[in-house]
């Protein structure tokens, strides 16, 4: 206070003083236009943008009917919008010898996906849980060996897979098609798990053991509540990733059995007759709204689960 | 072949059957323990070596029934450890770990009827504070209305019933460590382990929960383990003190016994805030012995010298800064000299005086009345029946 007060007397004699006095104070303003946001907006706008141009032409082109796509115009809107060519693309069209359209592939692909979504979480979460909380002997050897495996490409592995689905009599059977992807989700999965798990306290673990849960009581009382972001994040990696598997699904599965991405192709590359253009984007957007709604559904937790690692606390 | 496989196997007891047959034996030899006086916790020779780094070396501890033992030292001298052995969350390289009379050595935590309590408080933050509390009796099989019984009478010893339905994140610090605690109390263990359970609270709720601790262990009167960097908690909780250094107790004995008779150096120099002086010099021997360091000298005829007939040599002289007295008091004990004032802190209760002594940095305390200024020329003198004298090379108490 005096301070003030000895300021305020020397204002009086000296006008340079009074003008620091009367300047600024409180909360410094902040300006909505400047050179700064401009160019940060600019820049995000532009790119959104372009990304999004593609997902424009796709819409755009099956809703119009061939004639108006055979005008030209790809940028311009639908004169007379037709949902055509989406009934087609689900109930109708010919993929090779059948023609009734994606829906089959659509029902093949969550018959895939399902079961090696639920089965590769959960042998994947087990692993990184013992990885992380059980140290046992051979542990680092046996982790080593599951990340060496993901470095190793996939085209390496089809043919011995082959050769060992056909012996086991799994091969061309939506079984063996789910056991592929359940492997070959286990590295990436395990290591995920394995970081999230190693991040949670210690001290917990150890206070569960001396409460006297075993080994899958910590797991199921303990640990999996606490890690729902981490579950959410392995469900979002493995349904977009074997969903959108176009590669195993042609190799390990019989035409009646062939997932969405499959169908897909077969529709968009059939040769005989017209290319049916808006047909083709309306196959197209149908077989990729599934990732789609996965990730607007969940997208904070899945923000949420992906930064889990990196943060503690 | 397949067959002998298959009687061996079914000839072996079912599991039910070694449980309670277990459990009978425990009782058995707990009731022996009890009445033939036998440690609530045995330390046997124990060692712990993760690669090339010795943890814990040939560590030998008896903690008696009802005893509030704490582990003291820096960080990295193996207290925490010890206690993980004792609990089980480590395996032991060699020894052998007994709780009341049972070898637990190869048991699992579960299995060793501790409750323990941790820095991190490490409670489950899904669970309500009821859930928390009840996790341990749950997974025991203690039957439900027991369990809400136990809780109940828990609660009301430590005010948190209005809590039971929260979760730790709604909970603070000071709410947390306490509803941790009760989580182990609330297992009726035989032995309590305290993982420096305060270091995570800030310094009035420390010593809030302190007497809490305390007021706990005498009413409930259980065998209880604290381990702690804190010399404060130590000297306050303990019955005894063992204070460790590098994986080996330095020395184990009651708080006062610690503080005043340091069996060396380190013990000296760790206990004891503001920290004991150290004056280098030698050590002469003969009918009267004497100190000599540079301009003073030091008549230990009154000093108990814990051998007899020491050589002499280098040696240490460590005094205590409350041991240290001024004025007129000074000039009457064996040992003053005038000194000038360079630094004074006052520290509220007291002020911490620093001079030099010997060519060295000297430190006492005054009553906070008696003003001192710097640069005033003031005499000290102490007691040496009251000093800790130690080996220069070894560190030992001589």
């Amino acid at each position: 206070m005096a301070d003030t007060a000895s300021l305020e007397a020397a204002a009086s004699r000296s006008p340079l003083v009074s003008r620091q006095l009367a300047g600024p104070r409180g909360p410094k303003p902040r300006r909505v236009v400047s050179r700064r946001n401009i160019l940060l907006y600019g820049t995000l706008i532009f790119l959104a943008l372009y990304y999004l141009l593609p997902l424009y032409v796709m819409v755009v082109t099956s809703l119009k009917g061939m004639p108006e796509i055979r005008l030209g115009n790809v940028f311009s809107p639908p004169v007379d919008i037709t949902f055509e060519p989406w009934v087609k693309a689900w109930s109708s069209a010919c993929t090779g010898l059948n023609c009734d359209g994606l829906s089959r592939g659509f029902w093949n692909s969550v018959r895939i996906t399902v079961p090696s979504v639920v089965l590769s979480i959960a042998i994947a979460s087990v692993n990184g849980y013992a990885l992380a909380n059980w140290r046992f002997k051979g542990a680092n050897i046996f982790f080593t060996i599951l990340i060496v495996g993901s470095f190793i490409p996939y085209q390496v592995m089809i043919y011995p897979i082959v050769i060992i689905l056909r012996d086991i009599g799994l091969y061309g059977s939506l079984y063996g098609l789910v056991i592929v992807h359940s492997i070959f989700g286990m590295p990436i999965l395990t290591l995920l798990f394995r970081n999230y798990f190693t991040s949670i306290p210690e001290e917990l673990f150890r206070a569960a053991r001396v409460d006297g849960a075993g080994f899958w009581g910590i797991y199921f009382k303990i640990m999996m509540p606490m890690s729902l972001p981490i579950f959410v994040v392995a469900v979002i990696i493995q349904i977009t990733g074997i969903w959108n598997d176009f590669l195993f699904g042609v190799i390990y599965t019989k035409p009646d059995s062939y997932p969405m991405t499959v169908q897909l192709n077969n529709i968009v590359n059939s040769t005989q007759g017209v290319k049916e253009y808006n047909v083709n984007m309306a196959a197209t957007i149908l077989t990729g709204l599934v990732p789609l709604i996965v990730y607007f559904a969940s997208g904070k937790l899945f923000v949420r689960g992906i930064a889990a690692g990196a943060v503690k606390g | 072949m397949a067959t002998s496989i298959l009687g061996k196997l079914f000839s072996r007891t079912t599991h039910a059957e070694r449980t309670t047959r277990r459990a009978t034996e425990r009782a058995e030899i707990r009731q022996a323990a009890g009445s033939a006086g036998i440690p609530s916790v045995s330390v046997r020779d124990l060692s712990l070596r993760f690669g090339n780094v010795t943890v814990l070396e040939h560590l030998d501890l008896d903690i008696m029934d009802g005893e509030f033992l704490v582990l003291l030292g820096p960080s990295g001298c193996g207290k925490s450890t010890l206690l993980n052995c004792i609990a089980g969350l480590i395996d032991v390289g060699e020894g052998q770990i007994f709780i009341k009379g049972w070898n637990v050595t190869w048991e699992e935590p579960k299995d060793r009827n501790i409750g323990m309590v941790f820095q991190s408080y490490a409670l489950y933050p899904q669970m309500s504070v009821r859930r928390n509390l009840s996790f341990g009796l749950t997974s025991a099989g203690v039957p439900r209305d027991e369990i809400d019984k136990r809780i109940a009478r828990t609660a009301e010893l430590l005010q948190i019933q209005a809590l039971l339905d929260r979760k730790p994140s709604q909970l603070s610090g000071g709410q947390r460590q306490r509803v941790a605690i009760r989580r182990a109390l609330v297992r009726d263990a035989d032995v309590f382990l305290f993982d420096e359970p305060l270091s995570n609270l800030d310094a009035k709720l420390r010593s809030e929960l302190r007497v809490e601790i305390k007021r706990l262990h005498q009413t409930l009167a259980n065998t209880m383990v604290y381990v702690t960097h804190d010399q404060i908690e130590a000297m306050t909780l303990a019955d005894r003190i063992a204070v460790m250094k590098d994986g080996k107790i330095q020395q184990l004995g009651a708080p006062h016994e610690i503080y005043d008779r340091p069996v060396n150096r380190f013990v000296a120099g760790f206990l004891g805030s503001p920290q004991m002086n150290f004056l280098s010099g030698r050590l002469e021997s003969g009918p009267s012995p004497a100190f000599h360091a540079g301009d003073v000298s030091v008549p230990l005829d009154r000093y108990a010298f814990d051998k007899p007939g020491a050589a002499g040599g280098p040696c240490e002289l460590g005094i205590r800064p409350e041991s240290v007295a001024i004025g007129a008091e000074a000039s009457a004990r064996p040992f003053s000299r005038e000194i000038e004032v360079e630094i004074v802190e006052p520290m509220g209760a007291n002020t911490l005086v620093w001079t030099k002594l010997a060519g060295t940095n000297f430190a006492f305390l005054i009553d906070s009345q008696s003003r001192l200024k710097v640069g005033e020329r003031v005499t000290i003198g102490f007691d040496p029946a009251r000093v800790s004298l130690f080996d220069e090379a070894t560190g030992v108490r001589l």
